[in-house]
């Protein structure tokens, strides 16, 4: 009898394809994603840190420095724009904060004039010149990484400085060294690779830093803006799959022939659908946001406007996704399986889940693929780095673009409901 | 102008031709009725009508506008098979949808409403949900929402199907004053009695074609003359039978013997021969033929089958 169970259980299962694909591939999918994201695609270690040096000082000290930053492999470090004709100037720190706040780079290192002289110091204080960290906090792990990297590189790159300045603390603390010392110690100093062994890289480390948050300094809620948008683009496209998916509830129960049989067109009847479904995800994406406000301390009101065109992009944006997935689908089970599927994978690899910056470089750009990594880094322009509407023309561009012809792919499908 | 000209409709779907050549006309305030059984081609036939289908072959015209058209589509009202409405609406939000659907706004669309509510007595649940009412409603509410544009005629296709024996009656009555304010209406149905009750004009149809049509007497008549049926049953189930009655010129249906008679008297001989012959007979029947006796002549299967 409980085999009978079984074999009926399989044998529906086998039939319906929805379940099938929820069952096998969406977990498979989900594995992959992670596995890409967090396994780093195939090549061991941590996603490298873009980080801008600017070197005000050009002492040997901080040419030798910058010169390791640039070949620390833990790093993807550049001290000029990747201009695409002509030889590009050197990032001052003026322009770096800047490309810092347009978000080019999640850090910045500064080394100021008169580092050369000081470069060093065990224990903190002391007359060393500290290196200002400039940094956006809406990636937290770049700047502590960036603060830890540099302390190892200083501890490769400079051992001779270190081992001096080591020696002045020892003779300041012992009294004087004999000549018989002196000598061997500089004799060892003399020898490559000497001083490479494990120190801290703490603030505390041999390299004074001033670390600056110049992006988020004013916006101490903003990363909830993050979270708003990222959850709620999500909820979005769940709630767009549905809104459309009453299309084929229409189709399934006659109310469909009945309209198309009046005088509404394929074309009026999806737009109409769209509308409501955009209007939906707009007062959706508005009560996230004014929930943000009122719980979460988020600076909505000073936003308002880049507010408003994000989220009548996203919402346009979105619409037209779920007129696709109806419209491609052939039952509402069928829609609910590839809903989810699609819904999931675009949510986790364009930065709902979790922020896109923890992501190797491909899959940063893999993500560009999805309206959520459009929108979301539409809204983090509003409310992280308060960027003019006017710059919100590249997502803007894309979320409208994708939805006009995410409209057109569904209005096509949707040629089979207009005549048997 | 007739309301309705069909001109040698073809539809296939594949391999199967679902109408075959359909060539129809349809006098203003008549009502037609379109008798087959399932899978005829009665659907596919009025959703051609409606503009829902696109013929292969052929033309259909609307008040002498082409099926489809938005000329025609105001003309027309059509009552699909299923219940096409949405459930979490009252009835009147749904009247109200489908009116605006076509185009109503404003007072025409209020006294539409009004009228539809009235016509489907279901005024006094005008504000309940759809999911809360009976089957009957439901079907009652669906025929309403086919018509809140008040058309000229009306396509309604199997309205009866899976509602009880007093709800179909209250359907027949709307229909029947749907045809007293001067409607025309196409009515599908592969029930007999229904055709016989609202039609004054009935086209049988079977397997995508039109094999009779006129008027339901004037069909008997051209199938049987002034013949009528006699039904005959008998106590066993006797082996010859069927031999029997076919060499006395009749047939055996599901173990009944018909036979056509010319006059009530033609029944006694045909008793002296059951009883000469050995078979016992328990019931007999003498019946004027109907729709369905011209549709077993014509196709040799029942209506229901």
């Amino acid at each position: 009898m409980i085999a009978a169970i079984v074999l009926n259980g399989f044998r529906v299962l086998r039939r319906d394809r929805g379940a099938l694909v929820l069952s096998f591939i969406l977990p498979v999918a989900f594995f992959s994603i992670f596995a890409m994201i967090f396994g780093g695609m195939g090549d061991n270690g941590t996603p490298r840190v873009s980080v801008l040096v600017v070197d005000e000082d050009g002492s040997t000290a901080s040419e030798r420095l910058v010169q390791a930053l640039l070949q620390e492999p833990s790093l993807n470090a550049s001290t000029h724009p990747k201009e695409k004709k002509g030889a590009p100037a050197d990032y001052t720190a003026a322009s770096a904060e800047a490309a810092v706040k347009r978000g080019d780079a999640p850090a910045a290192l500064v080394i100021p004039k008169g580092f050369g002289a000081h470069p060093i110091a065990m224990g903190p204080g002391g007359d060393r010149t500290p290196i200002r960290l400039l940094h956006d906090s809406s990636d937290p792990v770049a700047a502590q990484m960036v603060a830890g990297i540099l302390q190892k590189v200083v501890m490769t790159s400079m051992s001779g400085a270190m081992a001096k300045m080591g020696m002045q603390y020892f003779e300041k603390a012992s009294g004087g060294l004999t000549a018989q010392q002196r000598e061997s110690i500089e004799a060892a100093m003399a020898r490559p690779n000497a001083g490479r062994q494990s120190a801290p890289a703490s603030g505390d480390g041999f390299i004074a830093l001033d670390v600056r948050d110049v992006v988020g300094e004013k916006n101490k809620h903003s990363m909830i803006a993050f979270y708003a948008a990222g959850i709620g683009v999500m909820f979005l496209l769940f709630t767009a799959s549905a809104a459309g998916g009453a299309l084929l509830e229409e189709a399934e129960s006659g109310a469909l022939d009945r309209i198309l049989s009046a005088r509404v067109s394929m074309t009026t009847l999806l737009a109409g659908k769209m509308a409501y479904s955009a209007l939906l995800a707009s007062a959706q994406l508005t009560l996230m946001f004014v929930w943000g406000a009122a719980v979460f301390h988020l600076d909505l009101w000073h936003h308002v406007p880049g507010f408003l065109v994000m989220t009548a992009a996203t919402s346009f944006a979105v619409a037209a996704f779920g007129m696709v997935l109806a419209s491609v689908s052939h039952t509402r089970a069928q829609q609910g399986a590839i809903s989810t599927l699609i819904i999931l994978t675009m949510s986790a690899i364009g930065g709902s889940m979790f922020p896109r910056y923890f992501m190797p470089a491909a899959m940063q750009k893999v993500g560009l693929l999805t309206l959520n990594a459009w929108a979301i880094d539409g809204y983090t322009k509003v409310f992280w780095r308060d960027e003019p509407i006017l710059h919100l023309a590249p997502q803007v561009g894309v979320l409208m673009g994708a939805g006009i012809t995410l409209f057109l792919i569904a209005r096509r499908f949707a040629r089979r409901w207009e005549y048997s | 102008m007739n309301p309705l000209s069909i001109d040698a409709v073809v539809k296939r779907f594949g391999d199967l031709t679902a109408v075959a050549g359909v060539s129809l006309e349809v006098r203003e305030r008549s009502c037609l009725g379109l008798l087959g059984p399932n899978g005829a081609g009665k659907s596919t036939l009025i959703r051609s009508i409606a503009g829902r289908v696109l013929p292969d072959s052929g033309s259909i015209r609307v008040f002498g506008e082409a099926a489809g058209s938005a000329a025609a589509r105001a003309e027309l009202g059509w009552v699909p098979q299923e219940l096409a409405l949405y459930p979490l609406l009252t009835c009147r939000e749904n009247l109200e949808a489908f009116g605006r659907y076509q185009g109503l706004r404003g007072k025409g669309l209020h006294e539409g409403i009004a009228w539809c509510l009235e016509w489907a007595a279901l005024a006094d649940r005008a504000g309940d949900m759809v999911k809360t009412l009976s089957g009957g409603m439901r079907r009652r509410l669906n025929m309403a929402a086919g018509l809140v544009h008040r058309p000229r005629m009306v396509l309604l296709d199997e309205p009866t199907v899976g509602v009880d024996p007093q709800s179909r009656n209250r359907i027949f009555e709307m229909v029947e004053a749907l045809r007293g304010q001067g409607t025309t209406v196409i009515y599908t149905t592969h029930y007999m009695e229904e055709a016989e009750r609202l039609c004054d004009t009935i086209a049988i149809i079977d397997h995508g074609q039109v094999i009779a049509e006129g008027a339901q007497e004037a069909l008997v008549a051209r199938a049987f003359g002034s013949r009528s049926d006699v039904l005959m049953r008998f106590a066993a189930v006797v082996e010859n039978a069927a031999a029997w009655a076919a060499a006395r010129g009749g047939t055996m249906e599901n173990g009944v013997a018909h036979f056509a008679v010319d006059k009530p008297t033609d029944i006694g001989p045909l008793l002296d021969a059951a009883v000469r012959d050995g078979l016992e007979v328990i019931d007999v029947v003498l019946r004027r033929p109907n729709l369905e006796s011209v549709f077993l002549q014509l196709t040799g299967r029942e209506l229901r089958q």
